[in-house]
């Protein structure tokens, strides 16, 4: 019983992480339909600012703290600059999007290696996210990492953040009338431009927040944004386009079969199940979970 | 018919010319070793000419041409490992990873060269045909295509990697000695094998040609451009794109299991990610929609990287990423619509004197 | 239309001719391999003042992390070497390429600098997939590989030398010294690759014939990035100790995850044979204080001829970049490799082979001897264990240089392994 409970949350765990570095591309990829390959350099360059912001601020936790927004900023920068460069020269050729942003994330990933040196960095957690809550003690204890549990509530509030900011804010409105239909946004006076940019630059600023949270439980190095850009795409695939409840049950269904398959195959067994089952879900539901209804004809 | 003529004369001449280039200039001029490279370029070159039917004609972005390339290479690699240990015996690999005496079942067939050889090209064929079948019948296209390829290769490569008893993982079927009887590391069979490669192509890139000329190329285009008014003229659009996937896949299984014998190595190190997207990253840098655009444009990533790689190995990746870059973003009919600009304007030069407007040009 | 058949004609005459050409090229191939083996051997260029070799590690990709402090202390060998005058009388000229972290790309870069740049020898590769891409390669062209990463043994190319450590020198007293600690119950994890796999069969050898048992084994893909599962099965197999084969960015995942879990070195210590100082500084000593690490070299590895290479390593690439085990093998390697060419008198690699029995070295870890026989070289094996500061102290040594043993012959309870 501890084993189906601890694996749920491992499972839960695993699905926070995949929902934070996929919420960004939820509004770049899903609303926006940009296929930003250098959406990973952009989770690198927020793990690289905790690791700069720690020379100068020696408490752990403060620094962590500070990260988050300064992240946001420096990610979210990078993906604007990217935008005005390239991206908006592709809106109408998105798989074109797809390579471009691949070069893009080569020249990130070698800055990466000549600014931070080849070998991974390392940044100090605050001593309370190491350790972890017992949920159920005795003999074979069911245990939380406190970690986890901070990236799972980091993940909640950007989730509520995003999406209060696409319902309520005018700009979530212009967002949403761009993505449902950009010439009438255009006529009716909006400039699509400038919401792109603002969009994009939400979206890779929340890739630097999630750079932040990985800080904690993975590597920081030149390639840590290649380790996980393609499960990030999947949930969005998966989630459906252009909708965040998708994205978010999807991120977190997808953790716990992975775990459990995880814990009763092997972790390339799981890895594989998992891939295939996607492949099969979208043979049933080919636009995902959820689905923005269009009068497209497809 | 002068329209109909002048792109037709054109190609028979480039043909001819590349074959000269081929099978004559590059032997001459090239060492063992750079004959060797151009080898694997020409390799990568045979999927591009896939790609540009199924991504340049048909639209869809094939980001999974690692899975079929791979299929294709182990299928031949494995009958060259077997035939490499002899009769009776196991792989060396098997021997060092391995805990069975013998065979496994699934490897047993490619000790037939014939089956061998048929697998190189049928079993990527197949795999798409199944794979495509249902994909298309649900009408899953764009970007959504794109990443489920690339979920493919990852999983396959994963797979790979995992069964390393059966399949040698990570290092996947290395030192290849011998190809149906001639030792590999003689410079006159490598040299042959060569030959064979570049025959290949060139056969690949005629039946292109005439797919891309067929009537069916005028269909697959349509779909490309607006799969409903096909659909309503009455065609199946799942069936015309299942049609250049599948010879998309056997272009590409052909070229992994020729790559085996001038490599010497297929890992899955060829399969996953990265390799699938060099795979169609060379035809845009050239010109996804043209045959010669996609298949120069391969032979010139893959000889650039080669290039950069060894002028400066350090920051490569910087010229690489750039390369593609302002290849793609800039000019989005790849390096071949160059020559169409340049055309282009000759032509519209002498039509301002003759005012008639070109019909036969639309690359 | 009239036109078309015409296109078809001259199109398949270009086919047949091409197919022709192909017959009757494939005519000229080979069919023996009988051509005399002295003609296939690598020339090496040896004109002029200078004597050029290969350096072949991955400087972008994902072993770059590891890769690029193998190639800083190659070049710091060199470098010394050409200050005090050379390999027989030539200054050395180092031909630097990225194998990009991609096994064929490795095999490419070898050919090249063999055939192109002829070089006398080539120094590098790190993960075993690597180096058995290329040991065809160099087998092919009889040119000499050095090869300074511990490994899985069971290999003995007549043309590489090995001066990382074998199974022997590293596995083998890793558990030798947990037995001896008490700690029978163990669980393995690794990387999904050879190096792990091998490994891990070998001590499920020992374990068998050492009254060991092995609780449970878990191999995570190359790169893979999320250990909660693997940390909970670690957690609840209550193990007296974890064997870690992981390699590269995992193991930070890893111990993260394993410290989240509540596991300590106290509770129950894993033993890495992965991990260097380089490592530990990206890992964070937060996570790793007091866990264990098998290697031959340690930062702090008594010596003069350490703390010269401590203190030159450190004036080239700055003061807080450490030195690990295997650069120390990459340093000796270059070493070794110009007292073999100045026994042999000669650059030629047979030559060289031959004179490489019973060279000697004053390592940094202490003195090192080829073995001629099997190319690996005789290492003393260490314990060590991370303190706090980052540095990793050593807490027990083999005493003296072990025979290198790749095919684990001298071991009974390895009978059925090759």
């Amino acid at each position: 019983m501890t084993v189906v409970l601890g694996q749920t949350f491992t499972g839960i765990s695993i699905g926070a992480v995949l929902l934070l570095i996929a919420l960004g591309l939820s509004l770049t990829f899903g609303q926006m339909n940009v296929i930003n390959m250098a959406h990973g350099e952009f989770i690198m360059a927020g793990a690289y600012t905790t690791y700069v912001l720690q020379k100068s601020i020696a408490s752990a936790g403060i620094s962590l703290l500070v990260a988050l927004p300064v992240a946001f900023l420096v990610s979210g920068a990078l993906g604007a600059l990217l935008e005005w460069l390239l991206i908006r020269r592709l809106y109408l050729r998105p798989l074109d999007t797809l390579l471009v942003t691949w070069g893009v994330s080569l020249m990130l990933q070698q800055l990466a290696r000549d600014i931070f040196g080849a070998p991974n960095v390392q940044t100090r957690a605050p001593d309370v996210l190491t350790g972890n809550i017992t949920l159920i003690g005795g003999d074979d204890p069911l245990t939380v990492a406190n970690s986890r549990l901070f990236i799972l509530g980091l993940a909640v509030a950007a989730v509520v953040a995003l999406s209060l900011t696409l319902r309520l804010t005018p700009l979530g409105r212009r967002i949403r009338a761009v993505v449902q239909n950009r010439d009438l946004a255009e006529v009716s006076g909006i400039s699509t431009s400038t919401v792109d940019r603002t969009a994009f630059f939400i979206g890779s600023g929340l890739a630097g927040v999630a750079g932040v949270a990985l800080t904690l439980v993975g590597p920081i190095g030149p390639t840590m944004g290649t380790n996980v850009i393609i499960d990030a795409f999947l949930v969005i695939v998966v989630g459906g386009i252009g909708q965040l409840k998708g994205t978010v049950i999807v991120a977190f269904v997808l953790g716990v079969l992975q775990s459990v398959l995880e814990y009763s195959t092997t972790v390339s067994v799981a890895k594989v199940l998992v891939l295939v089952g996607i492949v099969a879900f979208l043979q049933w539901r080919p636009q995902g979970l959820y689905t923005l209804r269009t009068r497209s004809l497809v | 018919m002068n329209l109909l003529k002048g792109p037709s004369a054109r190609a028979a001449a480039g043909f001819a010319g590349s074959a000269v280039v081929l099978f004559a200039l590059a032997p001459l001029v090239l060492s063992d070793f750079r004959l060797g490279l151009l080898a694997k370029y020409l390799c990568i070159a045979m999927v591009a000419v896939g790609v540009c039917l199924a991504w340049g004609r048909g639209g869809l972005l094939t980001l999974g041409q690692g899975v079929f390339f791979g299929l294709g290479g182990y299928a031949m690699a494995m009958h060259l490992k077997i035939a490499d240990a002899g009769p009776g015996n196991l792989p060396d690999f098997m021997q060092l990873y391995g805990t069975a005496t013998e065979l496994p079942w699934w490897w047993q067939p490619f000790a037939n060269p014939l089956f061998a050889l048929a697998a190189t090209v049928l079993l990527p064929m197949a795999v798409a045909a199944v794979l495509g079948s249902f994909i298309f019948r649900r009408r899953v296209k764009g970007a959504y295509f794109a990443i489920l390829s690339q979920a493919l290769a990852a999983a396959f490569a994963i797979w790979l990697i995992g069964q390393q008893a059966t399949t040698g993982g990570t290092n996947g079927l290395t030192d290849i000695q011998g190809f149906f009887g001639y030792a590999l590391d003689d410079p006159v069979n490598q040299r042959m094998v060569y030959f064979v490669i570049a025959a290949a192509l060139l056969l690949l890139i005629a039946l292109a040609r005439q797919l891309i000329h067929s009537r069916y190329g005028e269909l697959l285009v349509a779909v490309r451009d607006s799969e409903e008014r096909v659909r309503f003229l009455g065609y199946d659009p799942a069936n015309v794109k299942l049609v250049a996937y599948v010879v998309a896949a056997g272009m590409a299984g052909l070229a992994g299991a020729l790559f085996v014998p001038a490599v010497g190595i297929i890992s899955p190190a060829l399969i996953g990610i990265v390799p699938s997207i060099e795979f169609v990253i060379g035809a845009a840098v050239g010109g996804r929609a043209s045959l010669v655009g996609a298949v120069l444009g391969a032979v010139a990533v893959a000889w650039a990287k080669t290039a950069l790689s060894e002028e400066f190995p350090a920051a490569w990746t910087y010229f690489q990423g750039l390369l593609f870059i302002v290849a793609l973003a800039f000019l989005p009919g790849g390096l071949a619509s160059l020559a169409g600009i340049v055309r282009r304007r000759r032509a519209t030069a002498e039509e301002k004197k003759a005012a008639v407007i070109p019909v036969g040009e639309a690359a | 239309m009239s036109s078309l058949p015409h296109i078809h004609r001259r199109r398949f005459l270009a086919g047949t001719a091409a197919l022709a050409a192909v017959v009757a090229l494939s005519a000229c191939g080979a069919k023996t391999d009988a051509a005399g083996s002295s003609d296939k051997a690598a020339k090496i260029d040896v004109s002029g003042d200078t004597v050029k070799v290969g350096l072949l590690n991955s400087l972008s990709g994902t072993m770059a992390i590891s890769e690029v402090t193998v190639r800083n202390s190659l070049t710091l060998a060199i470098d010394e070497i050409n200050a005090s005058g050379g390999v027989l009388g030539k200054k050395i000229k180092p031909i630097s390429e990225d194998g990009a972290s991609d096994w064929p790309t490795f095999a490419e870069k070898a050919q090249k600098l063999i055939k192109e740049d002829q070089v006398a020898a080539t120094f590098g590769c790190w993960t075993s997939a690597s180096r058995k891409a290329v040991k065809p390669v160099f087998e092919k062209n009889k040119s000499l590989l050095f090869y300074p990463v511990q490994y899985e043994g069971l290999e003995q190319s007549p043309y590489i030398f090995y001066t990382g450590a074998t199974t022997n020198q590293q596995i083998v007293p890793a558990l030798d010294y947990l037995k001896s600690q008490g700690l029978k119950k163990l669980y393995l994890v690794g990387s999904d690759y050879v190096f792990p796999r091998t490994a891990n069969k070998e001590i499920r050898a020992y374990a068998k014939a050492n009254g060991m048992t092995i609780l449970g084994e878990d191999y995570a893909p190359l790169g893979s990035t999320e250990f909660s599962t693997i940390a909970n099965k670690v957690k609840s197999s209550k193990a007296d100790a974890v064997f870690n084969t992981l390699n590269g960015d995992s193991n930070v995942a890893f111990f993260k995850e394993y410290k989240s879990a509540g596991l300590t070195a106290k509770s129950m210590p894993v033993v890495s044979v992965s991990i260097a100082e380089e490592e530990v500084k990206s890992i964070g000593t937060q996570y790793l204080d007091g866990q264990l690490t098998a290697w031959n070299y340690y930062q702090t590895t008594q010596g003069a001829a350490n703390e010269k290479f401590v203190k030159a390593y450190k004036a080239k690439y700055g003061q807080d970049k450490p030195t690990s085990d295997p650069m120390e093998a990459a340093y000796v390697s270059v070493y070794l490799w110009k007292a073999m060419v100045e026994k042999a008198k000669s650059f030629d690699p047979e030559k060289v082979k031959a004179a490489s029995d019973g060279i000697t070295f004053d390592a940094p870890e202490g003195k090192v001897t080829i073995d001629g026989a099997s190319q690996h070289i005789y290492k003393t094996a260490r314990i060590g264990k991370v303190g706090s500061d980052g540095l990793i102290e050593q807490v027990w040594d083999s005493g003296k240089p072990i025979k290198p043993d790749p095919y684990l012959k001298g071991y009974s309870w390895a009978s059925g392994l090759s």
